[in-house]
């Protein structure tokens, strides 16, 4: 009693700012992503296909029914789900669009962004040794969250002969009795991969009889090419294992509004919402207006806005393999994943001398998890003139590796 | 008009510089398939020409531009027609429509500067018989002109790298 007592007076020795922070965030490696970032913005002239977002801003009637929405006073907090209408047009939309039927009073709310849906999930299922199922490469904040949620990310790789799909011998062989969570992100950033009904059957089956639950982040649902985005919740049996995460950052071109919605049983919505409620207490109502009227009046110029992404896409992979890279075809999505193996140079050498040699920014595959090496990033979601410059440069720069 | 047609107009009208290559491309079609779209197109006077859409305000001898309303007596037979090409004839004339309401035709009629377009208006379009009445109304600014907007301010605002 009275050791610990005189233990607690002493202070510890703290020898930097450092020593303060917490062992978990201290593990978590700076993004790749960002160190990328720091040499492209020290460059002029460049071209940059390493551009996460839409090329589009938000449409006028969008922009203008958040400036009304504050015009008019709209300046509170909403309830912590979000606005009752707001989540009914989700819940109406979800359903009209990919056949996922979600109550909005208790089993969906809305979210700063897919990015805290995904964190709410995560903190709310994640306890600590947890192994979390994550297909790589993917979106690069799934592993730091669930470390920083006290799980283990267990990185399982796909490959471009598979259209970057999952499998599910790949997915069954990393199982073990800690296995907890499968996070799902199709159509994937970085490859462009989807999943179709039949790609989802064998891994719904996998995911039922380990007993798994499905974090699966669909925020590229609307950017589909071809085939109509299935939704991992729509599978048989599988709606309530499954936490859907969406948004409107991607579909409706509205990534600075920070709009994202989670849906799923209500128990874990109520648990997602505890959390949601002490952290950020509710998204910024003038988004959430401007989110409706994406919904109400938006769906067209979605629409317009898919088949100009779609027209971009095959000018990119067409360019890609007439430069002699490999490129799997992507089908969703706003990226190309294409290989620059034949070229002998790592993700990370070949992302830099693009750079530096012809002045075009892509993102190294590396920064995206195992899997991603060998290939780049390229974002198609820029004006078809700078595409087509683009791929003049990278086609020169590439004629000269092989070259010698 | 087929389909095809319409969506190589829709990229055509984006950026007239664009060749059948690159449309075919995007469209995913057979190169023949657009380069006969665009011809058949041409051929029959749906694509007029491929012209510049120029911002005279940023050009040094500036233009001066006039929207004018003209009411006329419609000739027994032929309507409105014939009064028209009387007018689009004119090379000063840029533009020509039909319109319903108060007054019958809009012309817009460019010169190198306000007293070349009132000479117009009274020596040229005034005196033509059918004519009734006209207004003149002197364009100060153009904004955006057949859905393309002259000073865009919304730029790209993008990090140039994102997750």
């Amino acid at each position: 009693m009275i050791k610990e007592e005189s233990e607690r007076t002493i202070p510890v020795q703290r020898e930097s700012m450092a020593d303060y922070l917490s062992p978990l965030v201290r593990g978590i490696k700076p993004s790749g992503i960002r160190r990328f970032f720091d040499l492209v913005s020290m460059r002029k002239d460049i071209i940059t296909l390493g551009v996460g977002e839409p090329d589009f801003v938000t449409p006028w009637h969008v922009r203008e029914a958040a400036v009304y929405a504050l015009e008019t006073g709209k300046t509170q907090y909403t309830s912590n789900a979000g606005m009752p209408e707001l989540r009914e047009a989700i819940a109406h939309y979800l359903n009209d669009s990919f056949s996922v039927e979600y109550n909005p009073a208790n089993e969906l709310i809305v979210t700063v962004g897919g990015s805290e849906a995904i964190d709410l999930a995560l903190r709310a299922l994640i306890s600590p040794g947890d192994e979390i199922l994550i297909p790589e490469p993917c979106y690069i904040s799934y592993s730091p969250i669930t470390a920083l949620s006290g799980g283990v990310a267990v990185g399982i790789e796909t490959f471009a002969a598979d259209n970057f799909k999952l499998r599910a011998d790949q997915l069954q062989a990393e199982i073990t009795p800690r296995s907890k969570v499968l996070i799902l992100c199709y159509p994937s950033n970085p490859t462009g991969g989807i999943m179709t009904y039949e790609d989802w059957l064998p891994i719904a089956k996998v995911v039922e009889e380990n007993d798994l639950i499905v974090i699966s982040d669909e925020i590229y649902a609307e950017l589909t090419y071809g085939s109509k985005h299935v939704s991992f919740a729509s599978m048989p049996g599988m709606k309530d294992r499954t936490i859907l995460v969406s948004g409107f950052s991607k579909a409706f071109a509205m990534t600075g509004w920070r709009m994202g919605y989670a849906c799923g049983h209500p128990e874990l919505i109520a648990a997602m919402l505890k959390i949601h409620q002490y952290t950020v207490m509710c998204a910024p109502i003038m988004a959430q207006y401007a989110a409706l009227e994406a919904l109400q009046h938006g769906l067209e110029e979605k629409d317009r806005m898919v088949e100009s992404y779609n027209q971009r896409r095959r000018l990119v992979v067409k360019g890609f393999r007439e430069i002699g890279l490999e490129c799997h075809e992507p089908q969703g999505a706003f990226y190309a994943f294409p290989s620059i193996a034949s070229t002998g140079l790592s993700s990370e050498t070949f992302a830099q001398r693009l750079l530096e040699e012809a002045g075009v920014a892509a993102v190294p595959g590396d920064v995206f998890g195992i899997g991603g090496e060998g290939h780049i990033r390229c974002s198609y979601a820029t004006s078809v003139t700078q595409l087509t410059e683009a791929l003049d440069r990278i086609g020169q720069f590439v004629h000269k590796l092989k070259q010698g | 008009m087929n389909e095809l047609q319409l969506k190589v107009l829709e990229l055509l009208k984006e950026d007239a510089r664009r060749d059948a290559e690159l449309i075919a491309t995007m469209l995913d079609e057979p190169l023949e398939a657009v380069k006969q779209a665009i011809a058949e197109m041409e051929e029959n006077h749906v694509i007029v020409k491929y012209a510049t859409v120029v911002n005279w305000s940023k050009v040094d001898d500036e233009k001066v531009t006039a929207l004018i309303e003209v009411q006329i007596t419609p000739e027994r037979g032929r309507g409105f027609e014939g009064i028209a090409e009387r007018i689009y004839l004119y090379p000063e004339v840029k533009s020509v429509f039909l319109m319903s309401g108060a007054y019958d035709l809009l012309v817009e009629v460019e010169g190198k500067n306000l007293k070349e377009v009132a000479s117009f208006v009274s020596n040229k379009l005034s005196p033509i018989e059918a004519v009734l009445s006209t207004k003149t109304f002197f364009i100060l600014k153009k904004y955006k002109q057949d859905g393309i907007i002259f000073e865009e301010h919304e730029g790209d605002h993008r990090l140039m790298v994102s997750p």
